[in-house]
This record gives C-alpha cells, sequence and structure tokens, in this order.
C-alpha cells in the first residue's frame, strides 16, 4: 500500500489519555471520539485533521492505557497511518487488530508540521517529499502481516472457529 | 538453555517444551476479563461472531470505572454488558453493591492462582503476576477474540532480572521500590519485556506491596510483572481458601537468559514522589526543596486501594484534621477491603480527620468522576498514572506517591514526609 499525506507531528511519549481523554470515554462510537482526538495536546487537531494525514512521533507512542478507543479515535480522524519511532505495545497490538497501519521509523526528526511524505508499507519505506530522503521502517512480523492478509483479528476468529 | 518463570508458562499453554524471546505463539488462556470502558467492543465483536464464549467460568465481566453510573453513556455501556451477562448466564459478574476494581477483585476473591496465563482488557492486568501467573493487559478486540476463541497470541519478551536486596526504611512500601525502579529506567525502560521483581528484600514483600509493584510494570512499558511464588503466595492462596494441590508452582531456571539484570539496595531508598506529568519523574521526598502545595489528596485505585494502603494512611491521619481547603478523598478498592476498613474503625479516622469515603471504583483515578481537578490545581495521589490531563483538567497537576505520604500531605497541605506530621 502507498500512502501520500502531509504530517502532524508530535514527540515521545504521546499517552493514549492525550490520544482520547477518559472523560470521553463513555461512548464508543467511532465518530464522537474523534471530535476530541488529540484534544489535550493539540486542540487544532481534531478541528484540522483532514482525510489521508499522517502523524509522526517520537518514542513510546500510544503509552498509557488499553483503551482501544484511541487507535479508533485516530483511525475515525481519517488518519491513513501512524509513523513512530516506537510503540507502546497494547497500542501497537490495538492498531493492528483494527486495521490502522502503524510503523516504527525515525522518520520524525526530519519533519515539521504539514510537510508532505510518501509511505510504502510494504517496502517499508517512508519518503520525504521536501528534500528526497528515504527513511527505512522496521519490517512487520510474519505472523501479523498474515493477520493483516486475513483482513485482522476478526476474520482469523471466523476461520479459527469456522464461522 | 533454560527458561524464565513467564517463558515457562507461555510454553505450557501453548504445548510446547520451550519458547525464545522474540517468538510468536498462540496460547491457551486461563481467564479472561473485561470493564465497563473496554466491555461493550470485546462483546460486540463475540455478537457479530454469531458464538458463545469459549469457557463461561473463565469470562470475567467487571463494570468499575464509571459505577455506580456517572451519566447515561456510562449507564448505557454498563447496561450492554448486564444484557450480555443475562442473556449468556455468565457467573462471574459483579453487580454495584459488590463490585470493585478489578485488579483488586480478582486476587482478593481467589480467581488468581500461580502458572496461570490471564488476559484483561485493561492495561494493569499486569498486576495479577504478583501471584507467579503471567497477565498482561491488552484492547477490546484482543478480548473479544479471547472470549470467543479461549486463545490469545503472544510474542515471547524478553525479561529483566531485578534483585531487590536490603531493609526497607520506615515508611518505605512496594510503591516506592516501583516508582524508584521506574524512575530509574524510564517509562520505556521495559518496553515489550517482562519485569521479573526477585531478591531477599522481594521475599519479605507482602502479597498487597506485591500487587502494587506488578501493578505498575506497564508504566515502564512492560507486558507483564512477575514474582515468583513462595511461602507468602501459598499463604495468601490459603486465606482464599486454595490450597496449594490446586496450582503448580513454576520458578525461573538458574540458566535463564535475561536482557539485563538491574540490583537495587532497597535500604537506600526513601519514600518516593513522582512528579508531574510521567511517572518515572520520581525523587526521594527529601529531595523536594520548595513546598508544594496540594489542593487534593487520593487513596485509592487498583495500586493502593488494599487494606493495608487503608492502614497505612489511618497511621497517619488518626486525630488529625486535613488542612483547610484541602480535598482529601478516600476509596476503598473492593467491597471487602472497605467492610474491613470499617470493621477496624479506619472509617472513624477518615471521617474525624475530614476526609470524604467513596464506594468502590476507579473514579477520580482516571479522572472519571468523584473528584476531578480544575485547572491549575495540584494532586497528590497513590494511584499510578500522572499523565497531562489524567485526573480532570489538563492544566492539572499529578503528583504520585505511597498512602502513607498522601495522607501526610492531606495534613500538612504540601507533600510532605509521614515524619514530619506525626512528630
Ligand atoms: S483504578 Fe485507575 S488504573 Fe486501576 S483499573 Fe481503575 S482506572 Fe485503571
Amino acid at each position: 500500500m502507498i500512502i501520500k499525506g502531509r504530517v502532524w507531528v508530535y514527540s515521545d511519549n504521546v499517552d493514549t489519555d492525550v490520544i482520547i481523554p477518559a472523560r470521553y470515554l463513555n461512548t464508543s462510537d467511532s465518530k464522537e471520539l474523534a471530535k476530541h482526538c488529540m484534544e489535550d495536546i493539540d486542540e487544532s487537531f481534531a478541528k484540522e485533521v483532514k482525510n489521508g494525514d499522517i502523524i509522526v512521533a517520537g518514542y513510546n507512542f500510544g503509552s498509557g492505557s488499553s483503551r482501544e478507543h484511541a487507535p479508533i479515535a485516530i483511525k475515525a480522524s481519517g488518519v491513513a497511518c501512524v509513523i513512530a519511532k516506537s510503540f507502546s505495545r497494547i497500542f501497537y497490538r490495538n492498531a493492528f487488530n483494527i486495521g490502522l497501519p502503524i510503523l516504527e521509523s525515525n522518520v520524525v526528526d526530519e519533519l515539521e508540521k504539514s510537510d508532505e511524505i510518501e509511505v510504502d508499507t510494504k517496502k517499508g519505506q517512508i519518503k520525504v517529499l521536501k528534500n528526497g530522503k528515504v527513511f527505512e521502517s522496521s519490517v512487520i512480523p510474519e505472523f501479523m502481516q498474515r493477520l493483516i492478509e486475513s483482513g485482522g483479528l476478526f476474520n482469523y476468529a471466523k476461520e479459527i472457529l469456522k464461522v | 538453555m533454560g527458561m524464565t518463570i513467564s517463558q515457562k508458562i507461555l510454553a505450557n499453554k501453548a504445548n510446547k517444551d520451550e519458547v525464545k524471546p522474540g517468538e510468536i505463539v498462540m496460547a491457551d488462556v486461563d481467564l479472561t476479563f473485561a470493564n465497563d470502558i473496554t466491555a461493550p467492543i470485546a462483546i460486540d465483536f463475540v455478537k457479530r461472531l454469531g458464538v458463545d464464549v469459549f469457557d463461561k467460568g473463565k469470562v470475567a465481566l467487571i463494570p468499575d470505572h464509571f459505577t455506580p453510573n456517572k451519566d447515561i453513556n456510562s449507564a448505557n455501556q454498563c447496561k450492554i454488558m448486564r444484557d450480555f451477562v443475562m442473556e449468556r448466564n455468565l457467573p462471574n459478574y459483579w453487580e454495584t453493591g459488590e463490585v470493585g476494581i478489578e485488579h483488586a477483585l480478582l486476587p482478593e476473591q481467589g480467581y488468581i492462582k500461580p502458572g496461570m496465563l490471564i488476559v484483561g482488557a485493561d492495561s494493569h492486568t499486569c498486576t495479577h503476576g504478583a501471584l507467579g501467573a503471567f497477565a498482561t493487559g491488552m484492547g477490546s478486540t484482543d478480548l473479544g477474540f479471547a472470549f470467543a476463541t479461549g486463545k490469545s497470541w503472544f510474542r515471547v519478551p524478553e525479561s529483566i532480572k531485578f534483585i531487590y536486596k536490603g531493609k526497607r526504611k520506615k515508611w518505605v512500601v512496594g510503591k516506592d521500590l516501583i516508582l524508584y525502579t521506574i524512575g530509574k529506567i524510564g517509562v520505556a525502560g521495559a518496553l515489550y519485556k517482562s519485569m521479573e521483581f526477585t531478591g531477599d528484600a522481594i521475599r519479605e514483600l507482602p502479597m498487597e506491596d506485591r500487587l502494587t509493584m506488578c501493578n505498575m510494570a506497564v508504566e515502564a512499558g512492560a507486558k507483564n510483572g512477575i514474582v515468583e511464588p513462595d511461602e507468602i503466595t501459598v499463604e495468601y492462596l490459603k486465606e482464599r481458601g486454595i490450597e496449594n494441590d490446586q496450582y503448580g508452582i513454576l520458578k525461573s531456571d538458574a540458566d535463564a537468559e535475561y536482557s539485563s539484570l538491574i540490583e537495587i539496595d532497597v535500604s537506600n531508598i526513601e519514600p518516593q514522589v513522582a512528579f508531574p506529568h510521567l511517572p518515572s519523574n520520581a525523587k526521594g521526598i527529601s529531595e523536594i526543596k520548595d513546598d508544594i502545595k496540594i489542593n487534593q489528596a487520593f487513596i485509592g485505585s487498583c495500586t493502593n486501594g488494599r487494606i493495608s494502603d487503608l492502614r497505612e494512611a489511618a497511621k497517619v491521619l488518626k486525630g488529625k484534621k486535613v488542612a483547610k481547603y484541602v480535598r482529601l478523598i478516600i476509596i476503598p478498592a473492593t467491597v471487602q477491603v472497605y467492610r474491613q476498613a470499617l470493621k477496624e474503625g479506619l472509617f472513624d479516622v477518615f471521617l474525624d480527620a475530614g476526609a470524604v469515603i467513596s464506594t468502590p471504583t476507579c473514579g477520580p483515578c482516571l479522572g472519571g468522576y468523584m473528584g476531578i481537578l480544575a485547572d491549575g490545581e495540584v494532586c497528590v495521589s497513590t494511584s499510578n498514572r500522572n499523565f497531562v490531563g489524567r485526573m480532570g483538567s489538563k492544566k492539572a497537576f499529578v503528583y504520585l506517591s505511597s498512602p502513607a505520604v498522601v495522607a501526610a500531605s492531606a495534613v500538612a497541605g504540601k507533600i510532605i514526609h509521614p515524619d514530619e506530621v506525626l512528630k
């Protein structure tokens, strides 16, 4: 998959409490959640985010709670993919399970808000359009590639249970 | 090559002789649970599949975050849970009046045994490793999958071995050891890894303190925290009517591989305070030079809402008054803790001091209700997270500490060592 879009840039340790604050967790409605996405770190995000935008960040993105509402809110905001230096492990699982592509890379160091990048998720390559620099991302483990191929955890459950 | 206790449990449950760090395995789980925030999505997953849960006895649904329901939306979420429980006739459900915070409730009620593989749709599921189980938090879709299939996939983690030596100082509890540890390694210091807590100082540590330590493993990014079972574990289970023929005890091999060994001399550790806005901003209390005035003090949560925590707080609060214009909120984590505290007269101590006592709930820990912070306010809390906006306003400041320090701070109106209040 090739994803081309403009970036929102964040630093290290963006936790799930700022991605979607607990005061909005009394619903699982994705559109409702998207309205408050990133609110406590960047009030402009929910207002200005466009379909196909990309979030790039530093280390330990998505740390904190297990709330799947965090990747759900990001996905429902129209974000096409998240690229960070590293992810908290629960966020990492959740993103795969709900079909939000995420990649590990240091590309954030090269970027400013609204720069454009092109991501090749298969090859694991990220191109910075303003200067043509290419960053490699870590490869997705084979098991998780299979998960994505079967269409996420739901279809995988169907296969196992033969329903 | 030998295996760590975490590897052994995963190997057992994946039906393998051996597993190696980095390997991904599909394993059978012994207990699966979710709360009122995470259950609705997991329930929807099971319903859409059109199947039953894999084993009624191994599914627990615990409405603890926003109960008694704080508003219409949270009532609707609990209703989804309750309807599902009623429709499927699931035995492990606790109504308001019985429910407690999941990570306090499950061990207390004897649901956790050594060697179990446990997944919960809550990040603090790692708490249960204190009993020698492999327990880890996941998201709702993962739990939906586990509810339906009885399985979950795991990347076998590398382990870090923490060796705690020496005698603890007065007032130093499990909370201080774990805050100190996270302060040392950072919030991603154990990312994707297992934190194995060992050493003489752990062998002497009461079970409730071990639960506190494992509870915060996730605050260092860990997949799980774990303590090898010993006499204290056996005793804790016996008190719950679980004899040692009902579980096996696994230990790490002497030649097990660790990604690192970290030795900590606990005799040098003083009461710890984690400054805003990360649990890793831990400092020894004597390092605090300027007064940190507080507006609110909170004693509760799955980290420190157990009976030993309330006893520690009461030791400090006895005969004292909460400072003027400071709110002290105390929330026993379960009904059993609530009743026990009442019986022991702790409620009188708290009420005489001017504290308010709530029914068991997560409440203010995650900024839900029952003690939300206003702009610019400062709270010292026994909970596990002090992120921006965690307890209400994103302009508020949360400091983390032990029950004794929080109680002392409530009396002094500023963050302070318990000895200062008692002298
Ligand atoms: S007490 Fe706090 S940390 Fe523990 S389960 Fe509840 S919200 Fe989560």
